[in-house]
């Protein structure tokens, strides 16, 4: 079994999902811009998702950011088709998960995808072994490889001699650590994280992201992490896509959300993130003019460090370089200090 | 005002029109496919003339041997096995070896054939609530109507004998086992069964893995009511000539014996006992990795 994926992407394409009797009925009138409380008040059917359009590439971790109840877990239960669209497209690789059928949707769950679940969702009956080997088992994969592959990541998750454990004998992180194993074991190239962590302490929650994050250098999957966590989100996603009443409000890098949040919604839930340890030089450097000046700092430092680094020496001025030792900007310690403390306000930082 | 007084009924007549032609096509019914329907349950009566064979023929000590170790098997508790051994006992000294053991035989049997039947029917109604809501007020009937009702139909088409007695006492006692089926299968966490259909269960895959294995304390449950069940129904049943306890405790009421009705009584009470506290230890086994320890 491949363990490198260079990626899956995936792309939901328009994708909007009512809750209630008669879905169909009322998709037109909800293109046409029927709101949320007027197609729940008037029509009884609740609005889940609304044109939603996310590009996620392949090998990076995807986050979906939202307050309870915003649409995230519907969202994410599209990408395996739990939870069947309304209207518009899932592109995952390049098959559409919406026009599959059963059994086209049985082998895509098999192969394609793997999932984390909020509540863990093991088998109660079955041990962490036997739990583990799951995705494989009803794939019809011999007994002994089925093992061979849940041993390894039962390893790999920290779980060594906890095999013939039942779930309720274990803490809820251990407990996780078997979800993220049984979900691992399936080597599936897309892992699909429905607050996965949320329901854990937050030690341990800490531990379980620096878990995924070791993980994810060598298997490079696609990840769609759903959180309602800003600090969860800044320190797993790649990329995060903010979703409210089953809108994406905003999407882009994390630094260019916390540097410039769309709107109030989003001020309001960055406002409290420690900007220092979030934004990159690359987001206050200046094109270069002349000669770089100073000392080099590679590209992708986050500001903290690089303020650390230029007060230790005494700089106020420094270059930043990529990967190769190449100049590609001028920093000054004024800017990089003053982009982590501004506390943002949406209408002067658009 | 006498139509006042007088419930204005549809009249003898008509009354007795009614009666006559459905009893005359029962009997029909009865006279044309009666050997048919007995030849259909051929299997059954072997099977229960074995197992009662089974039970009678075997040397005394072995089959003391064989309870205590299903029940053993069954509770993993030294009191229950060690009690049930002491209560088998007894129940010979007192003379009534043969007919207890006639009685766990139609006891078994029934509950077999009622776990086979049952438990499909049962996986049934939970997979539809169309289904659920035809079988439901079937089972209602089963468990009210005064079994000796539907012991009529049943004696035209066998006639005096073990098998409409064994049909008596399924058709009593199966209902628990397949409300409990069905019961137990919808309330399987939904959560679980999400992750099932996540990783791309089949439905077969997700009944097996997921469904009758978290069930399975909830159709203990039931299958310990229906041999509760099952045991109570021995004694009507014996009314159409059923062989063991319930055979004497009928002999007691007709002749008023009272010390053979209380003891053939307390037989049955004490089968019921074994059976019951080993059924439930096994369930209560069944269940121990369902609880939540941890949150
Ligand atoms: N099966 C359903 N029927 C009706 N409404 C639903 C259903 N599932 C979710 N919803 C509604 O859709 C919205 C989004 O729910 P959900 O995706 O669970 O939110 P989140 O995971 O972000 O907390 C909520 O308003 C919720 O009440
Ligand atoms: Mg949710």
């Amino acid at each position: 079994m491949a363990e490198q994926h260079t990626g899956i992407g995936i792309s939901i394409k328009n994708l909007y999902k009512i809750f209630g009797s008669n879905p169909e009925a009322y998709i037109d009138a909800v293109k046409g811009g029927m709101t949320k409380t007027e197609l729940n008040e008037k029509h009884n059917h609740v609005l889940g998702l609304k044109d939603i359009n996310i590009d996620m590439p392949g090998g990076s971790i995807q986050v979906v950011m939202g307050l309870s109840g915003s649409g995230k877990s519907t969202l994410i239960r599209h990408i395996n088709r739990l939870i069947d669209p309304t209207a518009g497209e899932v592109i995952v690789g390049d098959e559409d998960v919406v026009k599959m059928n059963e059994t086209e949707l049985r082998e895509f769950r098999r192969h394609r995808t793997a999932m984390v679940f909020q509540k863990f969702a093991l088998l109660p009956h079955r041990t962490v072994l036997e739990n583990t080997v799951y995705g494989l088992e009803i794939q019809g994969v011999p007994r002994e490889e089925q093992e061979k592959h849940a041993r390894r990541w039962i390893s790999r998750v920290g779980l060594d001699g906890f095999e013939d454990n039942y779930p309720n004998q274990l803490s809820g992180g251990m407990q996780q650590r078997v979800g993220l194993a049984r979900a691992l074991t399936n080597d599936a190239p897309i892992l699909l994280m429905d607050e996965a962590f949320s329901a854990l302490d937050p030690l341990i929650r800490m531990d379980m992201q620096s878990v995924l994050l070791d993980l994810q250098k060598e298997i490079r999957k696609t990840v769609v992490f759903i959180t309602h966590d800003l600090d969860e989100a800044l320190r797993l996603g790649d990329r995060i896509a903010i979703l409210r009443d089953g809108e994406v409000v905003q999407q882009g890098t994390k630094q260019e959300i916390v540097l410039r949040p769309a709107d109030e919604y989003i001020s309001s839930f960055v406002r409290e993130v420690n900007r220092g340890r979030v934004i990159s030089v690359d987001m206050v450097m200046t094109p270069l003019s002349g000669e770089p000046q100073g000392m080099p700092i590679r590209s992708g430092t986050v500001l903290e460090v690089s303020a650390k680094k230029m007060t230790d020496s005494n700089a106020s001025f420094a270059h930043v370089t990529d990967a190769d030792g190449k100049p590609i900007g001028a920093l000054d310690i004024q800017e990089v200090i003053s982009a982590m403390v501004t506390p943002v306000d949406h209408e002067t930082a658009a | 005002m006498e139509w006042l007084t007088e419930f204005p009924d549809l009249g003898t007549s008509t009354l007795r029109n009614i009666r006559l032609t459905v009893d005359g096509a029962f009997r029909d019914f009865t006279r044309a496919y009666g050997e048919s329907i007995e030849l259909l349950f051929e299997p059954v009566k072997w099977f229960l003339i074995n197992s009662e064979n089974f039970m009678t023929d075997m040397p005394w000590p072995l089959i003391l041997g064989i309870v205590a170790v299903l029940v053993w098997i069954a509770s993993r508790s030294w009191k229950i096995t060690l009690s049930s051994v002491v209560v088998l006992i007894v129940i010979g000294l007192f003379g009534m070896w043969e007919d207890t053991m006639k009685t766990i035989a139609m006891t078994f049997v029934a509950t077999v054939l009622a776990i086979i039947f049952g438990i499909p029917i049962g996986i049934g109604m939970s997979r539809s609530n169309r289904v659920q809501s035809v079988v439901n007020p079937i089972l209602d009937i089963m468990q009210t109507m005064p079994s000796f009702v539907y012991l009529i139909p049943v004696i035209m088409l066998f006639g005096i004998g073990k098998v409409p007695g064994l049909i008596a006492v399924i058709i009593y006692a199966i209902p628990p086992i397949i409300r409990l089926t069905n019961l137990g299968i919808r309330l399987v966490d939904k959560d679980v069964l999400e992750a099932a259909d996540a990783f791309g269960s089949s439905s077969w895959q997700r009944l097996k893995n997921v469904q009758m294995p978290l069930a399975l304390p909830t159709i203990m449950a039931g299958i310990n009511q229906t041999i509760m069940m099952a045991l109570a129904m021995v004694v009507v049943a014996s009314m159409v000539g059923v062989q063991g306890l319930g055979q004497q405790v009928l002999r007691a009421i007709n002749n008023q014996y009272f010390t053979l009705g209380v003891l053939n009584g307390l037989a049955i009470v004490g089968v019921a006992i074994i059976f019951d506290r080993a059924s439930q230890a096994y369930g209560q086994r069944l269940q121990r990795h369902t609880e939540v320890v941890h949150g």
